[in-house]
């Protein structure tokens, strides 16, 4: 565990050298405020919440996120640095999990630093604050998992580039899964239990239910286990991959 | 000790490491020597636990590389291949990120840090970020992060490799410095380096061993061991007279110097001496070789190619 501390507190802190850090926060503060005021008709609603800044996040995340992820382990590769800290008296356990929960803490301050939405419309009206908490929680959940896909496609290449697209792609499918449109799409003879477990899958139908109001502990479970599994299959892939 | 015993790797069809069997003893330098795409490099990475074997086994001082990657890895300080450090750190959150990782803190972890930029220089870009710095002193980074645990098995992959040549003096100055009671394994293709700071020398080609002893044996084997090579002044009949000698094999003439070699384990000077004194030849020059390394080197490698 002190390890998983060491790695983090590097990572965290090369997020702070570099301008990308400070590029993803500004980016991320004024397309979500933007995408709530333009698009989300914050104020035409006429009601005091944040549904309108929410429901972005999902878009937002998607190419925002896979920018913060595709660094992870690509840039290892690529500058020969894996090596290094393969060789050294640490676990494959807590590099990947040191350097996702940087990249996670990071993208907690960057939502955190959204709040002054939030006392706008407590200025404004008086909102359902177990609401918002609750979508904020749902939005940091919904950005770890997009996180740990990232990072294991990430330790799938050194191109940073491929890194970015192939996790857009990916992200982006695990998170239509869940429209109802898409669910349309499915041809008639599939199985509904079987369109229902991938719609189950989405990103989306999770990120929802918080949105909601809705704080499920199946949802929390959901993001966790997927933060999980994605972790592991890093794990996995560094391992097998790291000769090449 | 370090042994390794039937190490062999293969990526796909391709073999880089075959059976590979040797031991270092603590005190020992062994340099490891090849030509390009030898194994050299996927050797180190087996030794250090970076890549699992295919077969064979890896013992640092008897920890199974295997089966105890981490033991043997906090006893070893590796040099990968070209340095790697993280360009945006600075040398001193570099070097206090490694040894947090081998587990120091607070005034140990200062002390330790301090040691190793004494140690190689680092002071005057201590605070500047590692990738404004030359290749001299990224080198000396990673070499300090690589002794800053103090290990009893210290492994570099090429550690002089595109350095000037007062920088390549620096860093076998420190090898020769650490040696003491470690193992030290060294991989290089420059042969200079290898009579300068190993005391054994390993050469290997297709991922297998095809000589391996102390650098003065390794001489031995050269055609050139205990040849003479002079230059002489109005000495036309010279390559002619020196043939004559019961103990010389043959004799060359490579722009204006003569190279004469001895037939097998005889001495040459005394009977060259003497012929010189007798004919009257005036000597420009004259020395007698220790071999070349570098003539072995191509020789044992070749044949294998």
């Amino acid at each position: 565990m002190r390890q998983t501390a060491v790695i983090f507190k590097r990572e965290l802190a090369s997020y702070v050298a570099t301008p990308l850090a400070y590029v993803f926060t500004v980016i991320f503060l004024v397309l979500a405020g933007s995408f709530a005021f333009f698009f989300g008709g914050f104020f035409d609603n006429g009601q005091a919440d944040l549904r309108a800044f929410f429901n972005y996040h999902p878009w937002l995340y998607l190419f925002l996120v896979p920018a913060l992820s595709m660094r992870l382990w690509a840039e290892e590769r690529k500058s020969g640095t894996l090596e290094l800290l393969m060789t050294l008296p640490i676990s494959l356990r807590d590099m990947v999990l040191g350097k996702f929960l940087a990249a996670w803490v990071f993208t907690g301050i960057a939502l955190i630093l959204t709040c002054p939405i939030w006392f706008t419309v407590n200025y404004l009206g008086d909102p359902d604050n177990g609401v918002i908490l609750a979508s904020y929680l749902g939005s940091w959940l919904m950005a770890g998992a997009m996180l740990a896909v990232g990072s294991c496609i990430s330790a799938c290449t050194k191109n940073q580039v491929i890194a970015f697209i192939v996790a857009v792609v990916v992200c982006f499918l695990m998170m239509v899964s869940g429209w109802e449109i898409v669910m349309g799409w499915w041809p008639d003879w599939m199985a509904d239990w079987f369109i229902e477990s991938v719609a189950a899958l989405s990103f989306l139908t999770h990120f929802n239910a918080f949105a909601k109001g809705v704080l499920d502990l199946r949802d929390v479970l959901y993001f966790l286990i997927m933060i999980a599994g994605w972790l592991t299959a890093t794990a996995i892939v560094i391992h097998m991959k790291k000769a090449n | 000790m370090i042994r390794i015993d039937n190490l062999t790797k293969t990526f796909g069809p391709f073999t880089a490491v075959n059976g590979l069997s040797f031991s270092v003893a603590p005190g020992e330098v062994l340099g490891f020597l090849g030509p390009n795409g030898a194994g050299k490099s996927t050797t180190m990475k087996m030794i250090t636990g970076f890549l699992a074997p295919t077969s064979g086994k890896v013992t640092v001082l008897g920890h199974d590389a295997t089966e105890q990657p981490l033991k043997a890895k906090e006893l070893i300080g590796y040099l990968p291949e070209g340095a790697p450090s993280y360009g945006d750190m600075t040398p001193r959150q570099f070097l206090a990120f490694i040894g947090q990782v081998r587990g120091y803190r607070g005034a140990e972890l200062q002390a330790r840090v301090e040691r190793v930029e004494t140690a190689l220089q680092l002071s005057s870009v201590f605070d500047q970020p590692i990738e404004t710095l030359s290749k001299g002193f990224k080198r000396r980074v990673g070499l300090a992060q690589a002794i800053i645990h103090d290990p009893k098995v210290l492994i570099l992959d090429e550690p002089t490799d595109g350095l000037d040549p007062n920088q390549k003096q620096e860093v076998r100055n420190l090898i020769a410095n650490l040696s003491k009671d470690k193992i030290v394994i060294v991989s290089t293709h420059i042969l200079e380096e290898v009579s300068a700071v190993c005391t054994r020398a390993i050469i290997i080609a297709g991922g297998r061993i095809l000589a391996d002893g102390t650098p003065q044996q390794l001489e031995a084997r050269s055609r050139y061991h205990g040849a003479i090579s002079m230059t002489l002044q109005g000495a036309e009949n010279a390559e002619s007279e020196l043939v004559k000698l019961p103990q010389v094999a043959s004799v060359e003439a490579d722009q204006g110097r003569l190279v004469v070699f001895p037939k097998s384990g005889q001495s040459l000077f005394a009977p060259v001496n003497a012929l010189i004194s007798q004919q009257g030849w005036q000597v420009d020059e004259l020395h007698v070789e220790r071999g070349r390394l570098d003539e072995v080197f191509r020789t044992i490698t070749q044949e294998v190619a």
